[in-house]
C-alpha cells in the first residue's frame, strides 16, 4: 500500500492544532554553538516536570534566519501570530514558557519585532520550513505540503513534462555558475546510457557561507524530493548526495530523512506505488574545497582522489563510472519542488527577466543582524544590507560586500544599488556565487581581504595544475609583500600578471577564479594597494607595516626588503 | 656624467653607451660563488687578448682595486647574495654600472649558494660552533659577514640587465654575452646556451 | 577512422577523429613543450605548456587534453601562449629546489631543456625553497622529491602499464607528495616490483638509479613504446 500523504499530513496537522501552544528552538549550527541546546532540555524538563508535554511541545526545529541573534526561540500559539525571541538562555526559556502558561509577557526577555525587516522583507521559497519544522520527522514536512510536488509528478507528469517545468521556471544554478537548470537537465534526460545518476552537491566551500548547511540541516526532505524529481526527469534509479564532512548535523539529519522516506515508499523501490525506483545514499566528504567542483565531486563519490578532470566530455554526458550523471546544488534542488508543486509561472513571477526566483544569501561581518536570508532576485545590495541587515554597526561606514566567496569579488559602496542577480552582478566584476555575503566596513583593509581569500585558494589547490598550484603560492607570497609594505610596483605588476595567467590556464573553476578577489579589489580599490607599496602605509589601519627601512649605504633597505623567511602552514 | 645616471630601475641596458674614452669599462664582482665563473673567464684563452684590446678591467678578482670604482660600463657577477657584504657591493655595483649582467647560476638563481635556504641561519651555523656555549670550533666566524636569512639570486636584490646561466657558464657562453655587449645590445643567448646548470 | 580538417597556425591541416590537438599539431611538425604529456601513457593535462588558442574560446586550452573536431581554428605560439608558457616553466622551476648544476640528470632533464627552449634566462618569482626529502631506501632506485614536478607519470606508468598503483600522490596543492603504498618507503612497500619504468618515465632527475651521479643518469624514454608495442604484437608469442 502506497503512502496516503493527504491522511499522513492531516493528522499531523490535527496533532499540531490540538496543541496549546508549540514552542520552536533553532537547532541550525549557530543557534546550537550559542547554546540552543540547553534551552531546547530546560524546556523540555520542564513541560515534563510540569506534566504539560501533552498540550505544550518544545520542537528543535531548523534555523529560523537571524543566526547573529541565536539561541533563537520561536512561540506559535493557535490564532495568533508567531513570537520570535532572541538570544535566549535557559533561564529567560523557564521566563518564556512561564508567560505562556500564564499569558503574561515575558518581564526581561524581548521578543523580535514582527515588523523588523529581517523577518517581514524576505519571501521564503526554498527556506519556507526552515525553523518552523522539525527536519527529523517527516510528518511535519508531509504536513506542510512535502512530497506532494513528487506524487503529482509521478502520477500527473511525464519526465518531459517536469523537464519542460523546470525549463519553464528559468531556474538556474544557485551553486554559483547559474547555467540555466532545465538545459543540464534536457541534457542528462537526452544522454544515452543504461544507467544515469542524480547528484546533490553539499560540498559547500566557501568561507562564511553556509546556506546549502542550512537547508540540508533544516529541510533534509526538501533536498531528497528535489532529487527524486531530478531522478524521474532524467530516468535515475539512484542518487547521492554528497555532504561536506563537517557538516555532521546536516549528514546525520540527511540520514533520518533517507532511511524515513524509505520506510514510508516515499524513496526506494516503486516510490509511491509508480514504476519510478530512486535510492539516495550520502556520500562524505573529507574537507577538500576543490570537490565542490562537480569532476573532483564525481571522482571523490568514485572513491577516487578529489582532483578535477578536464571537461568536455562533461559529467551530463559522461560522468559517474561513465555513465550520465546530473549534478546540481543542494539549493538548486531544493528548489524544485516549490516550482513542481506551484508551477513554473509561479516561480518565474518572481526576480528580474532573466533571473527568475529567490536567492539565499548567508550574510555574514559588519552587518547589524547576520544570518541567513532569502530575497528575489534583483532585490539591492542596499535593501540586504540596510533594510534586511539593519546597517553596519557601531556607526562606521560601508566599504564593501564580498559575494561569491573566495572566486567572487567585492562590490564597493558606489554600487550598493545594483540588484543582486545574475547578470548585473557579473557586471560590475562580480560573481552571485553560492550566496555568501560577507559585508566589510572601514576597518577592513582590501589588500588584506584578497591576502585571506588567496590564501585559502593556496591551501585548497589540489596540485594538479601548475598555474594553481604554484601561481597562487606566489601570489599570496606578493600579497603579503604588499601587505607587510616590503613590495614594489614591480611586485604589483607580478600580481596582475600572475592574475591572468591562473585564471586564463588553470585547469578547473578553482584555480581559473582564483584570482577574481585580487582582481576586484584592484579595480575598486588600487589606491590601497599602492598605498601599501609607496607610502608603506595602510589606509584601514589594519595591516602591521615591517619597520621602515633607514637609509645607508650597507643595504639596510633591501634588508627590510626581503623580510624573514614566510613561514606558511 | 656620473654612473647611472638616466637609468630607472627595471630593464636597463638595452645599449652600452661606452663612457670615457671609448674603451669598455668592464668590471667582474665575486659575491656567494666558489670562483668558478672566473674560472670559466679566464678560459676564454685567447679571447682574453681580443677582449683587452677593446677593454679596461677595473675591478674584480682579476685587477688588485679595493674600491668599486665609479663609471662602470658593464658588470659581471657571479654569486649569489648571501651575506651583509655581499648585500652592501652589490648596492654599490647597481648604482656605479652601466650595465648589470649575472655571470653563472650563483646569481642567476642562487643555485648552490642557496641550498641552505631551508634552513634558519641558527640551523646553518650550528654545525660549526660548540654545542655546549656556541663558540666557534674551527674559527671564528664572527669576524665572517653576517648570513642573510636567505641566500637571494642577485636580480632580486638590484636590477639585473643581462643573465649568462651555467654552472659554470661554458667560455662560449661568457663569449657570446660579451659580443653581445660589445656590439651594444642586450645579452641574448640562443636556447642550447641558456640551460641551467 | 575520419578526416578532419583544421587550421593551424593559418595553414589548413588534416587530422583524424578521435585524435587530440596535441597529436595533430606534432603530426603537422609543430612543436609543442610538454611535460606531464606521454606516449602510452592517459592524458593528464597538468604541467599546462601544452596550451593553444581555439578560436571561439577565450581561454586557451591544453592540446593534449582537448579533442581534434573539424574547423577548429588553433594559434599554437601567440605572444600570449609564448608568455604564459615561460611563466608556467618559471614557476615550476622556483616551486622546488632544482639545483640543475649539481642533479643526476643535468643535460638530459625535460624541465631543464623545456625552460631553456622557451627563454627562461632567470626566474622572477620568488623560490618557495620548500624542505625535501629523499627517500633511497630502495635497493635500486631513488627519489629525490626536491626535484619533482608533479607530472605524474610515474603514477599513471605505475597503473596503467606495470598494473600496480605503488606511487600515488599525497596531500595537495603545493604540498603534494609522490608516495608508495600509502606511504611507506619505497623499499618496504610491498606492491613495488621493482620494474623501474617509473624511473625511466620522470622527466627530472627525481627518480633516479642509484649510483647515478652528476648527469649520469640517463633515461630511456623509448622504453614505454616499446614495451606497449610489444604488448600489441604480442612478440613473446614469436
Amino acid at each position: 500500500m502506497p503512502t496516503d500523504l493527504a491522511a499522513m499530513a492531516a493528522e499531523e496537522q490535527e496533532r499540531q492544532e490540538a496543541l496549546r501552544c508549540r514552542i520552536m528552538v533553532c537547532a541550525g549550527t549557530p543557534c546550537l554553538v550559542a547554546g540552543a541546546h540547553a534551552v531546547l532540555t530546560t524546556l523540555r524538563d520542564a513541560l515534563e516536570e510540569s506534566r504539560l508535554d501533552a498540550e505544550i511541545e518544545a520542537v528543535a526545529t531548523g534555523c529560523m534566519g537571524p543566526c547573529s541573534r541565536g539561541p533563537l526561540v520561536k512561540i506559535r500559539l493557535p490564532g495568533k501570530k508567531e513570537t520570535i525571541y532572541e538570544k535566549v538562555t535557559p533561564e529567560s526559556a523557564r521566563q518564556i514558557l512561564f508567560s505562556v502558561v500564564k499569558g503574561r509577557r515575558p518581564p526581561t526577555v524581548e521578543a523580535l519585532s514582527p515588523d523588523m525587516p529581517f523577518l517581514a522583507r524576505q519571501t521564503k521559497v526554498v527556506l519556507a520550513n526552515s525553523g518552523s519544522i522539525d527536519p527529523e520527522r517527516i510528518e511535519e514536512y508531509v504536513a506542510a505540503g512535502g512530497y506532494g510536488a513528487l506524487a503529482h509528478a509521478l502520477h500527473e507528469m511525464t519526465p518531459d513534462d517536469v523537464c519542460r517545468e523546470v525549463s519553464a521556471a528559468g531556474l538556474r544554478g544557485r551553486g554559483g555558475a547559474g547555467y540555466p537548470t532545465g538545459v543540464k537537465w534536457n541534457l542528462a534526460r537526452k544522454a544515452p546510457g543504461e544507467r544515469k545518476y542524480v547528484v546533490a552537491n553539499g560540498d559547500e566551500g566557501d568561507p562564511g557561507a553556509y546556506m546549502d548547511r542550512s537547508i540540508m540541516e533544516s529541510d533534509p526532505h526538501r533536498v531528497l524530493e528535489g532529487m527524486a524529481l531530478a531522478g524521474y526527469a532524467i530516468g535515475a534509479d539512484q542518487g547521492y548526495i554528497y555532504v561536506r564532512g563537517e557538516y555532521y548535523l546536516a549528514g546525520r539529519r540527511l540520514e533520518t530523512a533517507i532511511r524515513d522516506a524509505e520506510r514510508k515508499g516515499l524513496l526506494g523501490s516503486r516510490v509511491l506505488g509508480s514504476n519510478f525506483n530512486f535510492r539516495i545514499d550520502i556520500r562524505t566528504g573529507a574537507g577538500a574545497f576543490v570537490c565542490g567542483e562537480e569532476t573532483s565531486l564525481m571522482a571523490s563519490i568514485m572513491g577516487k582522489r578529489g582532483q578535477p578532470w578536464h571537461r568536455p566530455p562533461y559529467p551530463a554526458q559522461k560522468g559517474l563510472w561513465g555513465y550520465p550523471t546530473l549534478i546540481n546544488n543542494v539549493e538548486t534542488l531544493a528548489t524544485v519542488p516549490a516550482i513542481v508543486g506551484n508551477g513554473a509561472a509561479w516561480y518565474a513571477s518572481h526576480g528580474t527577466a532573466r533571473s527568475k526566483g529567490t536567492k539565499v544569501y548567508a550574510l555574514a561581518g559588519q552587518v547589524e543582524t547576520a544570518g541567513l536570508i532569502e530575497v528575489p532576485m534583483g532585490t539591492t545590495l542596499r535593501e540586504v544590507v540596510f533594510d534586511i541587515g539593519g546597517g553596519i554597526p557601531t556607526g562606521r561606514r560601508f566599504k564593501a560586500a564580498q559575494s561569491g566567496g573566495p572566486s567572487g569579488g567585492c562590490i564597493p559602496g558606489a554600487h550598493l544599488d545594483t540588484p543582486l542577480d545574475y547578470e548585473s552582478m557579473e557586471k560590475i566584476g562580480t560573481i552571485m556565487g553560492s550566496g555568501g555575503l560577507i559585508i566589510m566596513d572601514e576597518t577592513s583593509c582590501m589588500p588584506d581581504v584578497a591576502s585571506f581569500f588567496l590564501d585559502f585558494c593556496r591551501d585548497e589547490s589540489c596540485g594538479k595544475c601548475v598555474s594553481c598550484r604554484v601561481g597562487t603560492v606566489e601570489m599570496h607570497r606578493l600579497l603579503r609583500r604588499i601587505t607587510s609594505g616590503t613590495a614594489s610596483m614591480d611586485d604589483l605588476a607580478k600580481l596582475e600578471e600572475l592574475c591572468e595567467l591562473v585564471s586564463a590556464t588553470s585547469l578547473c573553476g578553482l584555480g581559473m577564479t582564483a584570482p577574481n578577489p585580487v582582481v576586484s579589489t584592484l579595480r575598486y580599490f588600487r589606491d590601497e594597494y599602492e598605498a601599501h607599496i609607496r607610502e608603506r602605509r595602510c589606509p584601514a589601519g589594519s595591516c602591521t607595516m615591517a619597520p621602515a627601512p633607514a637609509p645607508g649605504p650597507e643595504g639596510e633597505a633591501l634588508l627590510h626588503a626581503m623580510g624573514v623567511p614566510v613561514e606558511e602552514d | 656624467m656620473t654612473a647611472g645616471s638616466g637609468s630607472k630601475t627595471g630593464t636597463r641596458g638595452s645599449t652600452v653607451e661606452l663612457i670615457g674614452s671609448g674603451r669598455l669599462r668592464l668590471a667582474t664582482v665575486w659575491l656567494g660563488g666558489c670562483s668558478g665563473c672566473h674560472m670559466s673567464f679566464l678560459d676564454l684563452d685567447e679571447r682574453l687578448v681580443e677582449l683587452a684590446q677593446v677593454a679596461d678591467m677595473v675591478f674584480g678578482p682579476f685587477v688588485d682595486v679595493k674600491e668599486f670604482p665609479q663609471g662602470v660600463d658593464v658588470t659581471l657577477v657571479e654569486g649569489a647574495v648571501t651575506n651583509r657584504t655581499n648585500l652592501a657591493l652589490a648596492e654599490k655595483l647597481r648604482a656605479r654600472s652601466r650595465t648589470v649582467v649575472s655571470l653563472g647560476d650563483c646569481a642567476v638563481t642562487g643555485n648552490v649558494t642557496s641550498m641552505r635556504n631551508h634552513l634558519s641561519v641558527p640551523d646553518v651555523l650550528a654545525p660549526f660552533s660548540n654545542s655546549e656555549d656556541g663558540t666557534p670550533l674551527a674559527m671564528d666566524y664572527s669576524a665572517v659577514p653576517e648570513l642573510l636569512p636567505q641566500a637571494l639570486p642577485l636580480h632580486q636584490v638590484i636590477a639585473v640587465d643581462g643573465y649568462i646561466p651555467g654552472c659554470p657558464p661554458s667560455p662560449a657562453r661568457i663569449w657570446a654575452a660579451i659580443e653581445c655587449l660589445l656590439r651594444g645590445e642586450p645579452v641574448h643567448l640562443a636556447a642550447d646556451m641558456l640551460t641551467f646548470g | 577512422m575520419p578526416v578532419i580538417t583544421l587550421t593551424i597556425n593559418d595553414e589548413l591541416v588534416s587530422g583524424r577523429r578521435g585524435e587530440s590537438l596535441l597529436q595533430v599539431i606534432r603530426e603537422h611538425g609543430i612543436e609543442l613543450p610538454t611535460l606531464c604529456h606521454m606516449e602510452g601513457l592517459s592524458e593528464r593535462g597538468g604541467c599546462r605548456l601544452c596550451i593553444v588558442e581555439v578560436e571561439g574560446s577565450p581561454r586557451p586550452l591544453p592540446a593534449c587534453t582537448t579533442m581534434a573536431r573539424e574547423g577548429m581554428v588553433i594559434r599554437t605560439h601567440t605572444e600570449r601562449i609564448n608568455r604564459y608558457r615561460r611563466m608556467i616553466a618559471e614557476l615550476l622551476l622556483a616551486e622546488r629546489n632544482h639545483y640543475c648544476a649539481v642533479c643526476v640528470s643535468i643535460g638530459h632533464c625535460e624541465l631543464q631543456k623545456v625552460a631553456a627552449d622557451l627563454g627562461v634566462d632567470h626566474v622572477r618569482y620568488e623560490y618557495l625553497s620548500p624542505k625535501l626529502g629523499m627517500d633511497l631506501s630502495h635497493e635500486r632506485f631513488g627519489i629525490d622529491h626536491n626535484r619533482c614536478i608533479l607530472c605524474t607519470r610515474c603514477v599513471r606508468v605505475c597503473e596503467e602499464v606495470e598494473g600496480v598503483r605503488t606511487w600515488d600522490v599525497a596531500n595537495r596543492g603545493v604540498k603534494s607528495l609522490i608516495f608508495a603504498d600509502l606511504d611507506y618507503r619505497w623499499g618496504e612497500s610491498v606492491s613495488c616490483t621493482s620494474c623501474g619504468k617509473c624511473v625511466q618515465v620522470c622527466p627530472t632527475g627525481a627518480l633516479f638509479t642509484k649510483g647515478a651521479v652528476v648527469g649520469e643518469m640517463v633515461k630511456d624514454p623509448g622504453m614505454l613504446t616499446r614495451i606497449l608495442e610489444g604488448r600489441d604484437k604480442k612478440e613473446w608469442e614469436g
